[in-house]
Formats: C-alpha cells, structure tokens, sequence
C-alpha cells in the first residue's frame, strides 16, 4: 500500500498574527514554522497504516526551501520519501492553483490513498485536499476520526452536525483528516529516527517538471486573491462582577438578560 | 453572459437547514445590489414541495432535482448534477452554506467549474458590479478580503452558518418552481455506511447561540454535569477546551480552538479556561464572553465582557439556581 500525505508548513499556533507591509499578507519575520496540526494527524495516520500493513508513507509538498525542515520533520517520524513542489511561479496560486499543482506532482506518484488535513491552520481554506480528488476524480472521504483499510476499501468515520457518518469507498482515494490531538496524537520523531530522516531521499520539482506554467497557478492564474487583511477589533477586557458568589451569580444573570440579552 | 444569484440549499431529513434561508436571505441582498436575480439550487430527496418556501426569504426561482439518490449527501452524486445545471444557468454569483457537508460539496463544485472559492465567508458585499468577501483566517486572529480577477465568473462563496442575518419570513411569497431537468447518477466511488445520531440531538457547536465551555479547572468529566444542566436551562451546546479533550473528559468534537471548532454563539461561558492563545482563536468573535476562572491573571479575562473570579465549584450551582429563577419568572 502506497500513500501520499499532503503537508503544508503554517506558522505555529502559538503565533500571534500580524499583518505585514502590502497589507495584503501577514507578518512572516519572527515565526515559527510547525506542520499544520491536520497534516501532522494525516501523517500519524499514514505510520499507523505502516505500522499495521507495511504501507510505504510518501510526504508531498508545495512551498518555499524552508519547507524541507518539516518534510524532514515527518521523515522523521517515520515517512519513506518526501518531495517538494518549489517554484517562485506558484506563489500568490489560489486554492485551485494549489489543488492543480499538487494533482500535477501526484500524476507521477504510485498510491492507493491521498491522506491531507482537511483544512490547513493558517488561510483556514477547506478547500485544497478536496479539490485535488475532484481534479483526479477520486472520492473523498472527509473529517476522518478514524480509518479502516481492507480488501481494497477504505472506511472512515466522520462527523456532521448532531451525527457521526460511517463512509466507505473504493482505492484510490483521497481521506482528509479532522478530529483532535487525542485522537490522532501525532508520535514524536526519535533521536535514531532523526539521523535517519538525513538520508531519505527528498526529492525537488519545479512547475517545468510538472508539465505546468506560471499561467496555470500561481498569482496569474488565480481566480480569487487576497486585496486586504484586517485584524479583528481588539476585544476590550470588560468588568470584573464585584460581590459575594451568590452576588455575582445574580448580577450576571442580571446583565446577561437585561444589558446583554443574550439569555 | 454570466446572470444572476444562485444559492444552493441544504436539505436533511425532510427539511431545509437553517443555513439555507441565511444564505438566500443574504443572496437577496447582494442581487439587488447587482440588480440581477436571485435564483436558487435544491438538491435532496422529497424536496418539491417545500422549494416553494424559499420564495418567503426572497427567492424568485428554485430549480429542483428531486431524487432518491439525493437522499444523503455524497460528493459523487450531488456534485456533477449541480455542476450541470449550474453550467447552463451560468450564474454571476454562486452561494452555498459553509457547514459540514457544504465545505465538501463546495470545494468539489468549485473545481468542477473552474472556479474561485471564498471558504466559510462571515460578510460579503458588492462593489463594482463584483462580489467582495470577508473570511477569518487563523482561526479569527486576522480576516481577508476576498476579490475575484476580472471575468472569472462564477464568484463562488460558501457562508458561515449562524453570521448572516435571516430575513423574517414572508409567508405570503412562494418562489416559482422548475424541475431542473437533469438526470441524476448514483455514484459508486463511495457508500454511506451508517449514519449514528448523537444521543438527544445535540446542538452542534457551530450552529449553538450559546455554549458554555469546560477547561481543566473541570477537574473530571464527572463534574460536565453541571456544564450540562446550565446548558439545558439556557439551550445551549456544551464544549471544552483541547486540555479537557485530551483528558478524555470530552468527545473530540467539542472541542473549540484553532484545531477544534471556530464558534460565533451570542454567549459564550468559559469555566475553568485559562484562554490560551489557540483556544481563544476559536471563540473570540463570540458577542459576550464570560469567563468563570479562579485566578484573577488568567488571559481570559482580557477578552471577557463579564469576568467572574471564583471558584467554580461554588460558582456554578449559584449561578444554575439564578438561572432557574430567572427561568421560572419569565
Ligand atoms: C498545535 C496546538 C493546537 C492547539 N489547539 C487548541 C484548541 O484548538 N483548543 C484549545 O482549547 N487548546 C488548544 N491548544 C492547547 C492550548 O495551548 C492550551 O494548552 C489549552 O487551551 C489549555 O486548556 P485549559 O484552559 O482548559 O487548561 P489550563 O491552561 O490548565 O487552565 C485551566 C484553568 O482553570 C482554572 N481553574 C482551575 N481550577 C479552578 C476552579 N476550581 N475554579 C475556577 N477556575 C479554576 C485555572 O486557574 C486555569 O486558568 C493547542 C495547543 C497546540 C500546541
Ligand atoms: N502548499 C501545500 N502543500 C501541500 N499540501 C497542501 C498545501 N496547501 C494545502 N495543502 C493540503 O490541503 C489541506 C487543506 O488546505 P487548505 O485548503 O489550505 O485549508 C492541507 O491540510 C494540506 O493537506
């Protein structure tokens, strides 16, 4: 069994947003670039199906150089084989761009599944893993909590608002990954499987490689495109209800019904 | 020539998701900004009827495909049949609901037709005859806005459930109907295998007016309890913080955060969250936030309209009871 994990490097969530110079893109001095907390539940995902089955784990992503630490990263826990999708011509892609890009690189790759986070942490899209199966006519299996692979099936569980759906489909196809860290509890990469993760093979793709042009993706191709970022209001600390406990209890009721009326 | 407002419905069970009427109400708006009209998109299985609904939040025309298959939502059956009918309507501007099947249909539609998608947009306006949208990025920290390149028609947005003001519905509108005229094929690919409710239908979170929310000040799931009961009494969802989930306290899906749900209820009660910077992420836009916390320094509090420093076990019973009295007054 061969999967390709779709990774995306975002800034780590600990990062406190601002935007940066063109008003048109956040700050990036001073960050620090993590895998996007679904990517890393798709890649914990793909080592367990190593683990259980002997599936050979690829790692694919599009970015800039200092994507490679992260590839390297998941090399580390445990992927065979990583490749890098890094072309100056592909930035500003929409997530379209990036859908076509990603399927491009995957037209080369032997799998049976595509495992993606369903939506990366920092643009929020929800977009791009499910526009990749829709460009190479896969299904889509969405918000995996959890994931069977038998008898050339895939099955997940997802959830829906007051539901949890249980999803079958056929290989090849593509599994976007939700959940929480309980869940998916990505493994630490090991000291031994660091010094291993130096000599995997990390390969490097422009678009010319690809069969693509700048005028597929990239900011030429984009059909929709950021023209301004605003941070939200500053929220002002408000009051502190003064009082004993059953004092406060009432005044908060009292606020929430008659100032707020929120209850 | 690209014409008019679609908006694309959801439907479960025999009815529309609320979500729906949100987006067509604000389809109404945005048509007659453009000064085009606003047509509409229903998919499902025993729909008919019902589409003529729509007209009460501002719909002139709903095309409909009524169809067994259409039963559950799949991405293989629903996606090429909107694509067609969508092809030949050759609208300007196509809306569809942000919510858990949406995103999925959405994305896969956008694809199909080439294209630009806006995800889960909070507000949308019109500005030169073209759609703008404006969507949270980071989980809330910062927002984008959105513009399509020139000519790229369809603009395609899908819209947060619960952010867009509903139109009060005119009964007395129905919108015009017409079956769509397509032909719908199962698709293989996939199989719904089972579809299990969550015990009592809880409210999802995303679609909750208020939450009150558990942190590890909780101390164990035992203690939820009283979460529950407030919940109750306020019709209100119940949700955690990662530190609560982890601990196996909470099922994943309460979970609110940049890497759990993103939530705009109008209250929001925090009990036992210190507020860190990922949990805050997910529930800063919040109308009023209350936070319940022991520690008068916790980072809560900086976002809370309604700060309560005390212990929440003392706390909490004191305040149910107020609530039951408020409750039974009113
Ligand atoms: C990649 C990544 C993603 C993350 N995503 C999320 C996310 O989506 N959502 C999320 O919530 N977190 C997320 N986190 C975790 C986050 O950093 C915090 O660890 C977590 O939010 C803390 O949860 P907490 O506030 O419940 O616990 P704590 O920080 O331990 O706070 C507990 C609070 O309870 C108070 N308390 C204790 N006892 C009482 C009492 N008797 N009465 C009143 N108050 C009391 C304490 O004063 C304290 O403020 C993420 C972290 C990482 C690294
Ligand atoms: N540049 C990228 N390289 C690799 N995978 C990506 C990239 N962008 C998005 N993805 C994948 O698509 C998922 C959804 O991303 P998004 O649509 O940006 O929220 C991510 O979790 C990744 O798995």
């Amino acid at each position: 069994m061969n999967i390709v994990v779709l990774l995306k490097q975002v800034p780590d969530t600990e990062t406190k947003i601002r935007i940066g110079a063109g008003g048109k893109s956040i700050d990036t001095s001073d960050i620090k670039w993590i895998i996007s907390p679904y990517d890393e539940y798709a890649v914990e995902a793909a080592l367990r199906l190593q683990d259980s089955a002997g599936a050979k784990v690829t790692i694919l992503s599009m970015g800039p150089e200092r994507v490679v630490e992260s590839i390297r990263t998941a090399l580390a826990m445990g992927a065979d084989h990583g490749v890098l999708v890094d072309d100056p011509a592909s930035e500003g892609s929409d997530g379209l761009g990036k859908a076509k890009v990603l399927a491009a690189a995957l037209g080369s790759m032997d799998f049976d599944l595509i495992f993606c986070g369903h939506r990366a942490v920092d643009d929020d899209e929800n977009q791009v893993g499910i526009m990749v199966a829709e460009l190479m006519s896969l299904p889509h299996l969405g918000l995996a909590v959890s994931i069977e692979v038998a008898d050339g099936k895939v099955t997940i569980q997802r959830p829906i608002e007051g539901a949890k759906v249980t999803l079958e489909g056929t290989l090849p196809a593509l599994v976007t990954f939700g959940g929480a860290h309980a869940i998916w509890n990505p493994r630490y990469a090991s000291l031994p499987g660091i010094m291993k993760a130096k000599k995997k093979p990390l390969e490097t793709k422009t678009l010319a490689d690809l069969g693509l042009s700048a005028a597929d993706v990239g900011a030429q191709g984009a059909k929709v495109k950021v023209t301004s970022m605003e941070l939200p209001a500053e929220r002002q600390a408000g009051r502190k209800l003064e009082g004993d406990t059953g004092e406060k209890a009432k005044e908060l009721v009292r606020l929430l019904h008659e100032e707020a009326k929120v209850i | 020539m690209a014409q008019g407002v679609c908006v694309i419905t959801e439907f479960r069970e025999g009815a529309f998701r609320r979500v729906s009427f949100e987006i067509a109400s604000e389809g109404r708006r945005l048509a007659d900004e453009l000064g085009e009209p606003l047509l509409a998109l229903a998919l499902g299985e025993s729909i008919d009827a019902l589409a003529a609904d729509l007209g009460n939040y501002g719909v002139e025309k709903v095309y409909v495909v009524d169809d067994p298959n259409l039963k559950n939502y799949r991405a293989e059956t629903y996606v090429p049949v909107a694509a067609e009918v969508l092809n030949n309507l050759d609208p300007k501007v196509i809306l569809t609901p942000a919510s858990v099947d949406g995103k999925d249909f959405s994305a896969r539609l956008a694809a199909r037709l080439g294209a630009g998608l806006a995800t889960d947009c909070t507000e949308l306006k019109v500005e030169g005859g073209s759609l703008k949208a404006k969507r949270p990025m980071y989980a809330g920290k910062a927002f984008a806005w959105y513009e399509w390149a020139d000519g790229a028609w369809p603009q395609m947005a899908s819209c947060r459930p619960n952010v867009m003001d509903c139109l009060a519905p005119d009964t007395s509108k129905k919108a015009e109907v017409e079956g769509a005229g397509v032909e719908v094929v199962a698709g293989t690919q996939t199989q719904v295998v089972n579809i299990e409710k969550d015990a009592g239908g809880k409210l999802d979170l995303t679609e909750a007016e208020v939450i009150v929310s558990g942190g590890r000040g909780m101390k164990g799931p035992e203690n939820f309890a009283m979460l529950e009961e407030l919940a109750k009494l306020l019709g209100a969802a119940v949700g955690a913080s990662r530190s609560a989930v982890d601990s196996g306290w909470r099922p994943h899906s309460d979970q609110v955060g940049q890497t759990g749900k993103v939530v705009t209820p109008n209250l929001y009660i925090a009990c036992g969250i210190s507020g860190a910077i990922q949990h805050l992420a997910g529930m800063s836009s919040s109308k009023y936030i209350v936070a319940v916390n022991k520690d008068p320094e916790a980072p809560i509090f900086s976002k809370a309209d309604y700060g309560v420093v005390e212990d929440l076990f003392q706390f909490m019973p004191a305040l149910i009871e107020e609530v039951k009295t408020l409750k039974s007054t009113c």
